[in-house]
């Protein structure tokens, strides 16, 4: 079976080519998504990649969060179709609704763009079970960052919440680069199928180009969950 | 026709560091009076007769503003009001 895994591409999208090339690396087949075109071809899951959808005008992901692509994947996700959500792909499904809390400006006002340290909080999801097999739970992963609205927040019900329900898929591992509320750097729904945060695994899968490859373990996370469960 | 302004505001409990910054710039100019300042955003809307007070609401709410981070109000201008 091939797995088609899609990437949406909005005007300002960056980070598009690389979550295909991702794809490619693990062996799925990358199929382009266009932002105007709500027909999400049959994919087998979707990921919202990093960048500037439509300039950030109103707030990050908001535009993004209302094209007729995310219509689509609202309702596919709500079906189970697993979802990831990169930097701004996260700050869209936070405004599409599909995941708790909201993104804004880094609490030291700077962008921030460092290689950083994160524990994976959670490894029973598409997206993280590979963590469990290829390192023990404690060992953090290295992975790229470069964003200015990244500080996570959220009602203090919804933190506890999230924690209640074991949706921190990851947090900031020493120094906190933006101030989010309780070092969270990635969370997921309770199924795990739809998660989103804002360091960028797609930009540590090749050791020429990134900080290592500790960001392939969630593509080939989703791949083990893809092909286990088509045979 | 009419003229609507909607504003948009950070929540109090929500960090607001745009705000800090402006607020320190502003006491650094000799105006140290000034002891919080918090950002936001001004919109206009010019809506027809059917845009009721309750779409403007529900639009203010679910768009223009973020109700996880941020307040709002709307505000229906006299004519010539503002722009």
């Amino acid at each position: 079976m091939t797995v088609r895994i899609g990437v949406i591409t909005f005007p300002g999208s960056l980070d598009d080519v690389d979550a295909l090339r991702a794809a490619k690396i693990v062996g799925a087949e990358p199929v382009s998504l266009w932002h105007a075109d709500a027909d999400l071809h049959g994919v087998d899951a979707v990921i919202i990649p990093g960048g500037f959808s439509y300039g950030d005008y109103l707030r990050a992901g908001a535009i993004a969060a209302q094209a007729p692509v995310m219509r689509s994947v609202v309702d596919a996700a709500r079906g189970g179709l697993p979802v990831l959500g990169i930097c701004n792909g996260f700050q869209v499904l936070c405004e599409a609704g599909l995941l708790p809390g909201a993104l804004v400006r880094n609490a030291g006002l700077r962008f921030r763009c460092i290689d950083q340290q994160l524990t994976v909080e959670r490894t029973s999801s598409v997206w993280t079970s590979r963590y469990r097999s290829e390192y023990d739970d404690v060992r953090p992963i290295l992975i790229p960052l470069k964003h200015a609205e990244g500080r996570y927040v959220a009602t203090e019900h919804d933190l506890d919440a999230l924690e209640a329900e074991d949706r921190v898929l990851f947090r900031y591992h020493g120094d906190n680069p933006n101030g989010s509320l309780r070092d969270i750097a990635g969370i997921c729904s309770a199924d795990g199928r739809i998660a989103g945060l804002m360091p960028h695994p797609e930009h540590a899968i090749d050791a020429l180009t990134g900080p290592g490859t500790d960001g392939l373990g969630m593509f080939s996370s989703l791949m083990d969950s893809l092909v286990g469960a088509a045979s | 026709m009419a003229r609507v302004a909607v504003d948009v505001v950070i929540k109090p409990e929500i960090l607001d560091p745009q705000g800090k910054a402006i607020q320190a710039a502003l006491a650094r100019s000799g105006h140290a009076g000034v002891t919080e300042v918090r950002a936001g955003k001004h919109f206009e809307l010019d809506v027809d007769g059917a845009v009721t007070d309750e779409e403007l609401e529900r639009l203010a709410g679910s768009i223009l503003a973020n109700p996880v981070i941020e307040t709002w109000t709307v505000t229906r201008l006299a004519d010539g009001e503002a722009r």
